[in-house]
């Protein structure tokens, strides 16, 4: 026996949490070895293609796929004739509406899936898109949603009742053809009130713009129907693997147990692979009328076109204050433009997300949130891009108008947030609009943020920078960006969280082999997230094997416990719940294990690190590993052997991680160039599992942030055309334009979370939004700039300046 | 459309024969006909650059560039830069320095700063930054890609220094 190991000694040996755990996903990676959608070749494998509208809003009068057809290698074109009597020109959405998956008789944005062209190879499918020959004829066409409110151009004839009557839509009363739902949330009257008496009442309407989460990876699946067994496996990349063969069974009506839904390896997903496209509909329709397998990857255009954007919410904020600067009421009104069809990813009963987030880290008494929905001629979605459920857009919103309340009241935006947090001792908090936050520390954040920027520094700066513009010494204004954000992330409770009815839990399985080494499969998947890694450090911790002898696998649902997958930052909070209960139900059998072996009763041995000890008398043990193998060779009265554990766990409530950033950018105001000299990062995300892992998530966060709010955006022009379909026009920053960030962080465990942790992939970019933000509107404070929306590319910048006076 | 023309290509050091149209994009013939998977397909514009390999000695996105364009030429891509057993020093830094996420881009990554460190072995940050500008990573905001280059560079001038 080797020399006896301390006790820290075997806490680091095995790599469990709080450690920074090299990735295991990481030789694969960085040796081509990864193994994503496109990657995959099937023996006697067909291509899939899209033909599609080039116009936003059309009838389509007639399809001619005779050319095509007759070119050589062409298998099929399926239009939604050869779908209807399946029953599968139409598709549910997540938010229950129905999307066309091939035009049925119209199209209503450009890009629209009129027919999928099936061929030998892609080059032969991409040919035979060119010769499908459709008849359009042009309607007028709506890509303002105020303007579709007015329309007598009506976008959904498919929803109009007997005599163009106008039902109910999935969430409640519609009050026009285009109008999709209202969805309430507090006291109306109650917030008017104290809005009329106010001593300060700012105003603003901010518009978070169209973007797209643009995974460096598109969309795309392999279908392919074994007919001999009647089993039809379909790999893609499915945020939610176990959720796309729930929906991919109800809508075929293949039996669910004949279906493998594998989401191998996934190159980044953000939120835009949580959806069902069109794409995969035709995959398995085609490969059941082949018998061969049919791919379909979409290209960069037809993903910045067609698959789920994000935001698009035109936000129109009041907030109340006393004299002192004391909030005492929010009101916020969206219109929300949700394109041709509702196909948002949100849990069913909540239409609009967690926009009622919106109160922020305020403890703001009274509130009141109404969202309407709004059909449009753009391409449909509405996806949490690295986000919970629309609470970037919440923490925007608030987090201007915090700003602008400042510009009201002459204050200082930090030192009036600082009056308006909700204090340590307040939670678990309620908030007005219907969450209980369950811990938070925002004033030590706060603080700790302030003094590492030296804050009053840093005004002080800015005043004398400010002196020397309007003296004509500089033609460059300085911005300091604050925010601090609540995310509410971990969705959730079954009680009020399902997608297409079904339960937000997640689940977690544990099979220890007799050797000591386990595998655990969990319900979600990772998209670059490391859950191989963190998850195992979670086990480690939990039964006292080494991280490295765990696997973790997820992605394919004949094997892994059913689970509701990967965003919304729901795979720690939820499925790391369930991965340490289900470590813990291990632990508990391998409790009574080792009371039998060392002869004593249950409750007198305990859990030591990677053992069980006598209490007492700790030299006498048996290590995990020991038990492993007693589970498989000994027979114990009264224990079956083996040793394996399930848990499903359903959340009792959300998490609320938060974060203080501050952003400090110099402007150029003669060109618009923005130059970001600085910026902090703190986050608080509860229990850390690995330090490395979540640096690494705030800097990619913070970078997507950075984009957003610099430039990335999905615009139209009039005609319904997409005008940054391609990544010329969209803006995706290189290496050149990111800074290097400052990361820092305190730690509130979470108290309803088995482990404490909260969650951290979205903060950054929840956060991060706001800062960059708040920086450019900050800088042109002093020259009486109340709100800016973004994007701040360059362009707009130069054009705030110039409206300001400031070109002279 | 049997417009098939006879290619010829190294690749890992491998001579490679086929008949091909002349408009297929070599990174279809690296991916799909050749199986060297590494390389990947983000946006088939030249943007992004998860398609980089190594041309005749020079950093090419292998989706704009037609087969009929690099018949005789003598290509790498990751699956050439090193093997398990003797893994090349920027995929241990990579790892070492949580350079990557989701791994899309790694591939192209590491190619392409392979390259960047043959034509400059002592790079500033400013210099792996605009090196590096021609591949897009969506998940770790470059700061630790920067980091796993320069320190892979110091590590390989050691080595170099070593050896002399």
């Amino acid at each position: 026996m080797n020399k006896e190991l301390t006790r820290e000694e075997r806490t680091d040996a095995l790599g469990g949490m709080g450690c920074k755990r090299k990735r295991v996903e990481d030789a694969r990676f960085t040796q081509g070895k990864g193994n994503y959608v496109d990657d995959i070749q099937l023996p006697g494998m067909l291509q899939g293609d899209f033909v599609r509208s080039p116009y936003a809003h059309a009838r389509v009068k007639s399809i001619d796929s005779s050319a095509a057809m007759a070119l050589d290698g062409v298998i099929a074109v399926l239009t939604a004739e050869d779908l209807a009597p399946l029953g599968l020109h139409w598709m549910p959405t997540l938010a229950g509406d129905k999307q066309m998956v091939l035009a049925d008789g119209k199209v209503l944005f450009q890009g629209q899936e009129v027919a999928f062209v099936v061929a030998k190879d892609r080059y032969i499918a991409a040919d035979a898109v060119e010769l499908v020959e459709v008849d359009y004829e042009e309607l007028p066409v709506l890509t303002d949603p105020f303007a579709a409110m007015e329309s007598d151009v009506v976008l959904r004839e498919d929803l109009l009742g007997d005599g163009g009557s106008l039902p109910d839509g999935a969430h409640g009363p519609r009050k026009h053809p285009n109008h999709i739902f209202t969805w309430e949330v507090g006291e109306k009257d109650a917030t008017e009130q104290v809005l009329d008496e106010a001593d300060v009442v700012a105003e603003e309407t901010v518009y978070y713009h169209r973007t797209h989460p643009c995974p460096l990876e598109t969309c795309g699946c392999v279908a392919s129907m074994d007919k001999v067994n009647g089993k039809l496996t379909l790999h893609g990349t499915f945020q939610a693997p176990h959720a796309i063969r729930t929906v991919v069974s109800l809508i075929s009506g293949i039996e669910e147990h004949n279906i493998r839904v594998i989401s191998p390896d996934i190159g980044g997903g953000f939120g835009n692979k949580v959806g069902a496209y069109p794409g995969y509909v035709c995959s398995v329709v085609a490969s059941i009328v082949t018998g061969v397998p049919v791919k379909w990857v979409e290209d960069r255009m037809e993903n910045l076109m067609t698959t789920a954007f994000a935001r698009d919410y035109h936000m129109t904020g009041k907030i109340s204050a006393t004299k002192e600067g004391k909030i005492t009421g929010l009101h916020c009104h969206v219109t929300a433009d949700h394109g041709g069809f509702d196909a948002c990813a949100d849990p069913t009963k909540f239409p609009a997300g967690f926009m009622n987030i919106c109160t922020g880290s305020y403890d703001i008494p009274t509130a009141y949130l109404a969202v309407d929905g709004v059909y449009t001629n753009k391409a449909p979605g509405g996806v949490s891009y690295r986000c919970s459920f629309r609470v970037t857009e919440a923490a925007y919103f608030i987090e201007r108008m915090v700003e602008v309340l400042a510009i009201e009241l002459s204050m200082d935006a930090a030192e009036l947030r600082r009056i308006n947090f909700i204090k340590k001792e307040q939670f678990p908090y309620q908030s007005a609009l219907g969450w209980e936050y369950d811990s938070g520390d925002y004033h030590t954040a706060w603080d700790k943020a302030l003094k590492a920027v030296d804050y009053d520094g840093l005004r002080a700066e800015q005043a004398q920078r400010v002196e020397e513009f309007k003296a004509g010494k500089t033609r460059k204004l300085m911005g300091v960006g604050l925010t601090h954000f609540t995310e509410i992330v971990g969705a959730g409770p079954v009680k009020n969280c399902d997608i297409l009815g079904l339960g937000m839990f997640d689940s977690c399985e544990i099979r220890i082999h007799p050797t000591g080494s386990a595998i655990a499969r969990l319900g979600t998947i990772s998209q670059g997230q490391g859950h191989a890694t963190t998850f195992a450090q979670i086990l480690a911790t939990e039964i006292g094997l080494p991280a490295d002898s765990i696997t973790i696998e997820e992605g394919d649902t004949d094997t892994a416990p059913y689970g509701l997958g990967t965003y919304g930052s729901r795979s720690t909070p939820v499925a790391g719940a369930a991965t340490a209960m289900a470590g813990r139900k291990i632990r508990a059998k391998a409790q009574m294990i080792a009371a039998y072996l060392l002869e004593v009763h249950d409750d007198d041995v305990e859990f030591d690190v990677d053992r069980f000890v006598i209490k007492g008398a700790p030299e006498k043990f048996k290590t995990m590993k020991e038990i492993a193998f007693a589970a498989y060779n000994q027979a114990i009265p009264g224990i079956e052997p083996g040793l394996e554990a399930v848990s499903y766990y359903d959340p009792p409530n959300m998490t609320y991680p938060f974060g203080a950033y501050v952003c400090v950018m110099d402007i150029d105001v003669d060109t618009g160039v923005t130059d970001i000299r600085r910026f902090y990062a703190l986050d608080d995300c509860g229990t850390r599992i690995n330090p490395m892992i979540i640096e690494g998530q705030v800097h990619g966060g913070l970078t997507e942030a950075l984009a957003v709010a610099l430039g990335q955006e999905i615009a139209y022009d009039d005609m319904g055309n997409v005008k940054t379909g391609t990544l010329m026009d969209f803006f995706l920053p290189t290496a050149w334009e990111v800074p290097n960030y400052e990361t820092d962080h305190t730690v509130t465990p979470s108290p309803h979370h088995p482990i404490g942790a909260k969650g951290v992939g979205e903060s950054p970019h929840v956060g991060g939004v706001p800062c960059f933000s708040n920086a450019v509107n900050d800088a042109f404070r002093a020259f009486g700039l109340r709100h800016t929306n973004m994007p701040h590319d360059h362009w707009r910048i130069w054009k705030t300046a110039n409206d300001l006076g400031l070109h002279g | 459309m049997s417009n098939k023309k006879h290619f010829k290509l190294t690749v890992n050091g491998e001579e490679q024969e086929f008949l091909a149209e002349p408009r297929e994009l070599l990174i279809h013939t690296l991916r799909e006909r050749l199986r060297q998977t590494g390389p990947h397909i983000g946006c088939e514009t030249s943007h992004c650059g998860a398609c980089t390999v190594t041309m005749n000695g020079k950093s090419v996105k292998a989706c704009t560039v037609f087969v009929a364009q690099a018949d005789g030429a003598d290509i790498t891509t990751i699956e050439g830069l090193g093997n398990p057993d003797n893994l090349h020093v920027l995929q241990e830094s990579f790892k070492e320095h949580h350079g990557l996420q989701c791994g899309f881009c790694t591939p192209g990554m590491i190619t392409r700063a392979s390259k960047l460190l043959e034509e400059n072995p002592t790079p500033t940050e400013e210099e792996v930054r605009f090196g590096m500008a021609g591949n897009i990573c969506r998940c770790t905001g470059y700061q630790n890609i920067v980091k796993s280059i320069l320190a892979a560079a110091s590590e390989m001038n050691a080595a170099k220094e070593a050896a002399e």
